[in-house]
Order: structure tokens, then C-alpha cells, then sequence
């Protein structure tokens, strides 16, 4: 299976996510997994002349796409021009060989937030009209419309996050080389479900503390962030607490608030990231599928029951208390 | 003469395009072309200033614990407070590890692999180079990326993950480290040290990070046993790229590191062999040749502004001309060990100005002089003690955030009005490197660096050119951000 990766209005980010891949070498496992890299950005010998040809190729047909990879959000201004980011070395915008090649290609992967969505690009008032491929925020369109699919019937595939983990991107790239990737296999914006299919909140270290509404209140305290700290991890689609990022880091386990980066529109989220919006103190924001009434009713019970211990240590930056020892009497 | 547009340049962070004038077998002229825009300064204001910290980091994906590093200082600026010392040294420790993670992609991943290029195929070293260095098949990139993947585990304990954390804050740290997490940083700076003295160096970090002069250098050449910055000193001794790439020779840095007083190196600006004090209030940016509407005279980047224009006469880059004083400045490791004071890289200059070899050297010998002070700024941490300091800018206040990222000099200047960013202007190291012209026609110091290569007007575009461009490990999304 062959692959050619591009880059757009994006940070290049995925790509060194991705390169702190903990599998061994990444190139060598990618061989080992019948991945043939035809050009990536950052990481291929060829450039100038040799890699636009290269493209030219893959736009034209002369040379098939098992794989289109695309790195950053699609930049459709200046006024619908594209102009914002021209392909070096010559005049044709990025989106128009995005959309060449995307129609020609076996497969096509969204690699991060800013090309399944748009993303940070689109933050703000979206001076460059950044889309994703197929999705426009939350509203699907994007670059390639609604109604696209490759030739075997799939949607662009999202890998979503910003940036994602390097075995999101690996493990989807090998899924497809050996034919295990279909439309049972994507969530409903088409991310792949292995990853999607979880919540950041599983795993979370800070679960004690959630469970008894023990709340950070500020950078540092050792506390649940949802309450005050602005963590969307109950809602957020992503396993980053099972599979953890560099060796045994999580958003949360770093002592931030989870952003919800794989998820369509995260970049505006109509308040302060780190920060809670509640109406009458509790949080707008439930956990994903918990009824409403149900989640005040526990929360109010856990807080009236949370052991001093877990109070304690919830805003502090150590553990001043810890469980206590008990004795089994003889 | 001939003109030639040549790009894109990969292997280089994001996308990057050069201009050619040639005649009569060398470049007469080059231009620098960014011609990516994405337009992160629009998208700041009217935020909410913390909300730059995600944001900022955002920017760009290798140098994204600078971005954060300088968007809290400038918060922390515009508050008034310095985080304690538990907080100042997971600061550091985060950004040195990018800053080494960099250092250390940039030589195997993006720089060494133009050397295996058919172009040598005749040289004594070629089949070696291949063997090596060639990009992705390589035997030292293969090594290369499991180690410097466990050296980011670093990352993991102090920032969560990387890229793109929010550990770095004004206050401090949002990651208190307790002894356990500190034992499991100490192996891993352990590990990495015994891969680079290994794999890079040949030998202990410290016998390269004490060399004093270009022939205390060729000395320890000598002894050689082994490592792959022998086998570069080899290349560029054979392809003399001691004399390739000589920029603006004027060489600024905004210092990192702080310590309990000062920083580790220093700010300042290294030219013609003195040391001349950083004078920030001299910055400008120039719009003459960039796609953006000029707003009177060059700007202090306090009262800069960006709004994009796609059509404009003599415009040819997204890139602004940042200037210090009206000159044209280089930043990156070599400028920044200058200024510190490094023997060694003050006796390359003198001798032969900045150059590629210089530049790839400075790298590496930074890289040899930075993880001991990890392991020193690592041991002095202490549990229990405070980690961050909470903080609230007022409604009405402004700040600036000075920091060095692997590539260089990165500014961030912040502007706050009824509790939002009124103005976020970004200065980054590749700003500086890859400028266009300003209003007064100097070049930029990539397209001094360029000018005077020979080149044909239809061959090949020769090696040479590639090693001078990434000599100066650009970074094209920060370019232009």
C-alpha cells in the first residue's frame, strides 16, 4: 500500500506526533506493515522538481494513490481563491491538488483536527476560510462536500485530535493496508472507532476525585478539572487515558484540562478553555449520556460524602493526606 | 540572466519556496518566499488572554513548547509574577527538551539525509552517507527515532504530552512532580545521554561541550572513535562547508533558561566580535515586501498589525522583515552560544563567519551543554514545594515574552484592553532568517546567505543550496504563523 502525505494551514504537528510513535522505528514498522511512503513533507528525500512531478503524477493518475494523507486545515481564501497557500515552487493552490488527487485516490485520510474539521485554523473570525475535508466544523461539507466517497464507498477517514496520537494514525494506516477498515469500523463523523469509541475520562487517575466532586481549583491541585478547570474529558472521544502519550502522559495526568481536540468545533468553545461554564454552579457540560437530574442528584450526594482525605488532597499540589492503614483484628 | 523558482524545500517544517536571479553561473539575487498564511495574530483578538496559551503552542508543531514558553511569559509579564522555583525548573526542563528533541531531529532527520544525495556519489564518504543518513532508510534515522521517542517520555511526566500541552503556564507548572515521577525523568535523561554519547558524540558530552577553539575541535576529532558528528566534520572538512552560507554575520539571542537570577544564556547581539546588550525597543517590523497592508512606517511589534493583502506590488513573501536597529540579524544556536560566550563558536566565527558547518556544530554542542543542566535543574526540584501561582491579568495591561526556541529568537508581544487580546504580535526565529527585503532593499539573511552560490540556470539545483537552507533549521509555520 502506498501512501503520499501532504501539508496545508496546519502546524505539522501530527507529523511530530507521530514521530514519537513508541513501536520501535517507525519507518521500519511501517515497511514491516507493507507501508510504502511515495513523499512526505518532512521525512522524504525528494523535493523541488523531483517532488512536484511526483504530485503532478498522482493528480494525473500516472501514479496511483492506495493512501492520500492530509496534514492541516484546507484554505479555501482569499475569496474562494485558495491563494493562502500555494504548493512551493509553483502557482496552483494547495486545495486544488487536494481535490485533484483526492478524487483519484483508494483512500482518504484526515491526519488531526485541522483536516477533519478545520480546526485552530479556523478559530477566531477564520481569516483563511479553513475547512476540513469533509467537514466544516460540525457541519459536514468541508472541501470535498458531503456526498464524497473513495472507491470502496468510505468517507474521508478522521483522525481526529490536535495533535493525534502517533498509533491513531499508525494503527489506521495499518488497518486499511490489510483491508480492516470499512464503514463498521467508523463512528458517525467518521473516525476511526477503535480510538473514537471511548472517552478520555476512562482511565482518568483523577477518578476518585471525580467521583466525589473533589475539585481542582487551581493549576497544580491534584483534583478532578471538570468542576472548575474547564475538562471536557467526560464527553470527549478518545482513549488518551488507556493508551497513554509519551511513555505515560495524558492531558490530564499533565494536570490540564482535556480541550475535547477531537472533536468538530473544539477551537470555539464559548468560554475560557481552563475555565467551567455553569448555570446556577453547576456545570452546562454533563457527562456524555448521563441524565441531567441524576448527575445533580450524585453530584450533591458524592460532595456531602466526599472523605476528608480526598478534600484534602483535592487542592493541593501533594498528597497531604494519605489512605489510611487498616489493621485486620485477630 | 535567468530566473528560477525553485521549491518546495521539504524536510523543513512547512512549505517553502526560493527565487533565483542567476548569471553567469551564480546566484545574483534570491528571494525567500513563505507561501503558507494561516493568520494566528487575526485569530487572537478579541480572546480571552489565557486562551492563548491554547492557541499559541498551536502555531507550530516542533517548536510548540516555545510558543507556549513565550505566550507565559507574556502573561506572566502582564500580570506581574514569576512562578517559584519548582515551576521555573520544569519550565526549563520542558523546554530543553524540545529544544534537544529539535536539535537532534534537525541533524538526522531533515539536514544529514541531503548527503546522501547522487550528486556525491564520487566522494570518499558516499556510500557511508547512504548507508547512514539516507532519509527513512538510513541506519542512524532508524536509531534515531525510538531513542529520541523515549527521550520525549520526558514530556509525558512533565507536560502531559507533546505537542501541544498547557502545563506551561504564567504561574508555573500545572504538573507537580512527586519522587517517583523525578526517579523516572533521571533514567530517561540517563538513557538519552548514553545514546548521544554513543551513537552522536563518541565519547562524554562534556569532553565536546568544553572544546575551546576550532583546533581544540580538530584535536578531538582525532581521538576519534566513533559517532556521527565525526562523520559530518568529515563531510564539511571535505566539502569545505566552513565557508558555505555566511549570512548577515550579526547574530542576536534572546536568551533562555532563567535561572534564580538571569538566564542560563543570555540575551544579547554578537557582532564583529563584541558583545553588544539586546536593545528590545529597537525591534521592527517591515511590510514593504509582504503580503500584508503597511500601516505607516516599520512597527514596533507592540503597535505592529497583520491584515493580509492577496494582491501588492513588490510583495513576495507571507513573511514580515523583522529588523533590530534597522539591521538584518541571524538567530539559531550559533547566534545564541555566541552570545553566551562559548569559546568554541566564537573562535568558528571569527574564522570563518556564520557558516553551515558552524551552524550544525553550534546545534550539537548545544545539545552537549544542556542535558547536564537537565539533570542539575532536575535534582534541584522539590517535592511538595509550590508549583504554580495562580494569576489574573488586569482588564487593561500588556505584556512581552522573550524566549529562544531551537531555531532561534521567538517574541511574543501581548495587548490586553476590557479583559481581551486587543493585539498578539508574533516575532519568530524564522522570521528573522527567512525575512524578504525591507523598504530599504536588504536582504534577508537566508537570501544573503544564498547570494554568490554557484548554480546553474538548468541543472539540478546543486546540494550546496539545500545545506545552506536547512543550515538554518527553518521552521515555516512559525515563519508565518
Amino acid at each position: 500500500m502506498n501512501l503520499l502525505w501532504l501539508q496545508s494551514g496546519g502546524c505539522g504537528g501530527c507529523t511530530l506526533s507521530w514521530l514519537g510513535s513508541e513501536q520501535g522505528s517507525l519507518f521500519r514498522l511501517l515497511a514491516d506493515e507493507g507501508i510504502n511512503i511515495l513523499w512526505h513533507p518532512s521525512l522524504s528525500e525528494a523535493c523541488l522538481d523531483d517532488a512536484r512531478e511526483l504530485i503532478a503524477r498522482c493528480a494525473d493518475g500516472r501514479q496511483p494513490v492506495d493512501v492520500l494523507c492530509i496534514e492541516g486545515s484546507l484554505l479555501r481564501g482569499p475569496r474562494g481563491s485558495g491563494g493562502f497557500h500555494r504548493f512551493g515552487g509553483g502557482t496552483k493552490p494547495m486545495v486544488d491538488w487536494v481535490r485533484q488527487i483526492a478524487g483519484r485516490a483508494k483512500h482518504v485520510v484526515a491526519i488531526g483536527s485541522c483536516s477533519a474539521w478545520g480546526g485552530i485554523t479556523a478559530a477566531g473570525m477564520n481569516p483563511t476560510d479553513a475547512c476540513g475535508l469533509q467537514y466544516d466544523g460540525e457541519a459536514a461539507g468541508g472541501l470535498l462536500g458531503p456526498e464524497f466517497r473513495d472507491p470502496g464507498g468510505l468517507p474521508v477517514i478522521n483522525v481526529a485530535g490536535c495533535p493525534p496520537h502517533p498509533d491513531w494514525i499508525t494503527e489506521t494506516l495499518a488497518a486499511l493496508a490489510h483491508g480492516r477498515l470499512g464503514a463498521a469500523q467508523l463512528d458517525d463523523l467518521g473516525r476511526p472507532r477503535f480510538y473514537a469509541d471511548q472517552l478520555v475520562h476512562h482511565g482518568c487517575p483523577r477518578n476518585e476525585y471525580y467521583e466525589f466532586k473533589a475539585s481542582a481549583e487551581k493549576h497544580s491541585d491534584q483534583g478532578c478539572l471538570m468542576e472548575h478547570l474547564g475538562c471536557g474529558g467526560t464527553q470527549a472521544h478518545a482513549d488518551c487515558n488507556q493508551r497513554l502519550w509519551n511513555g505515560e502522559g495524558s492531558c490530564l495526568r499533565g494536570g490540564y484540562a482535556c480541550i475535547r481536540c477531537t472533536e468538530p468545533g473544539f477551537e470555539e468553545p464559548g468560554h475560557a478553555f481552563e475555565s467551567t461554564p455553569k448555570v446556577a454552579g453547576i456545570p452546562i457540560g454533563l457527562p456524555a449520556d448521563m441524565p441531567k437530574a441524576w448527575f445533580i442528584a450524585l453530584a450533591a450526594l458524592s460532595k456531602s460524602a466526599t472523605p476528608a482525605r480526598v478534600r484534602e488532597n483535592a487542592t493541593a499540589d501533594h498528597q497531604l493526606r494519605a489512605p489510611s492503614v487498616k489493621r485486620v483484628k485477630k | 540572466m535567468t530566473r528560477r523558482i525553485v521549491g518546495p524545500f521539504n524536510r523543513v517544517e512547512g512549505d517553502l519556496e526560493v527565487t533565483l536571479d542567476i548569471d553567469a553561473g551564480q546566484v545574483v539575487a534570491a528571494y525567500v518566499n513563505s507561501p503558507l498564511y494561516r493568520g494566528f495574530e487575526q485569530i487572537l483578538q478579541g480572546k480571552q488572554p489565557a486562551d492563548a496559551l491554547v492557541l499559541v503552542p498551536r502555531i507550530c508543531g516542533i517548536c510548540s513548547v516555545a510558543q507556549s514558553a513565550a505566550a507565559a511569559l507574556a502573561l506572566a509579564d502582564a500580570a506581574g509574577i514569576a512562578p517559584p522555583a519548582n515551576g521555573r525548573h520544569a519550565a526549563n526542563l520542558t523546554l530543553a527538551a524540545e529544544n534537544l528533541a529539535d536539535h537532534l531531529t534537525h541533524f538526522y532527520l531533515f539536514f544529514m539525509p541531503d548527503f546522501a544525495r547522487e550528486e556525491y556519489r564520487s566522494r570518499r564518504w558516499y556510500h557511508g552517507a547512504v548507508e547512514r543518513f539516507r532519509a527513512t532508510v538510513g541506519s542512524a534515522p532508524n536509531e534515531v527515532l525510538p531513542a529520541r521517542a523515549r527521550f520525549m517520555q520526558a514530556m509525558g511526566l512533565l507536560a502531559g504530552k507533546w505537542p501541544h500541552t498547557l502545563a506551561v503556564q504564567p504561574g508555573g507548572s500545572t504538573r507537580p512532580l512527586q519522587s517517583s515521577e523525578i526517579f523516572r525523568l533521571h533514567r530517561i535523561l540517563r538513557e538519552f545521554r548514553a545514546f548521544l554519547e554513543k551513537t552522536t558524540f563518541g565519547g562524554p558530552l562534556e569532553d565536546f561541550a568544553t572544546l575551546a577553539s576550532r583546533d581544540r575541535l580538530d584535536a578531538w576529532r582525532g581521538q576519534a572513535r566513533d559517532g556521527d558528528l565525526r562523520r559530518f566534520l568529515d563531510i564539511a572538512d571535505d566539502l569545505d562547508l566552513w565557508r558555505l552560507g555566511r549570512g548577515t554575520d550579526r547574530f542576536m539571542s534572546f536568551g533562555c533558561y532563567a535561572l534564580e537570577e538571569g538566564r542560563l544564556f543570555p540575551p544579547g547581539v554578537w557582532h564583529e566580535g563584541r558583545l553588544h546588550a539586546l536593545d528590545v525597543g529597537g525591534i521592527t517590523e517591515d511590510t514593504a515586501h509582504s503580503w500584508y497592508a503597511a500601516i505607516g512606517r516599520p512597527q514596533h511589534p507592540a503597535d505592529g498589525g497583520t491584515l493580509p493583502v492577496a494582491e501588492k506590488d513588490g510583495a513576495y513573501s507571507w513573511c514580515k522583515s523583522p529588523r533590530l536597529g534597522g539591521q538584518v540579524v541571524e538567530t539559531g544556536a550559533l547566534a545564541r552560544q555566541a552570545v553566551a560566550g562559548h569559546p568554541l563558536v566564537r573562535d568558528l566565527i571569527a574564522a570563518g563567519g556564520g557558516s553551515v558547518a558552524a551552524r550544525v556544530v553550534a546545534r550539537l554542542l548545544e545539545i552537549a551543554l544542556v542535558l547536564p543542566r537537565m539533570e542539575t535543574w532536575l535534582n534541584q526540584i522539590v517535592p511538595g514545594e509550590p508549583w504554580c501561582i495562580p494569576s489574573q491579568p488586569a482588564d487593561e495591561t500588556a505584556g512581552v515574552g522573550l524566549i529562544e526556541a531551537a531555531r532561534g529568537s521567538l517574541g511574543h508581544w501581548l495587548t490586553v484592553r476590557r479583559g481581551r487580546i486587543h493585539n498578539y504580535q508574533i516575532i519568530a526565529p524564522t522570521t528573522w532568517n527567512f525575512s524578504p527585503r525591507d523598504a530599504a532593499g536588504q536582504p534577508g539573511a537566508l537570501e544573503q546567505a544564498l547570494a554568490g552560490l554557484p548554480v546553474g540556470a538548468d541543472d539540478p539545483l546543486p546540494a550546496a543550496i539545500h545545506h545552506v537552507v536547512r543550515s538554518f533549521d527553518p521552521c515555516m509555520v512559525c515563519t508565518v504563523h
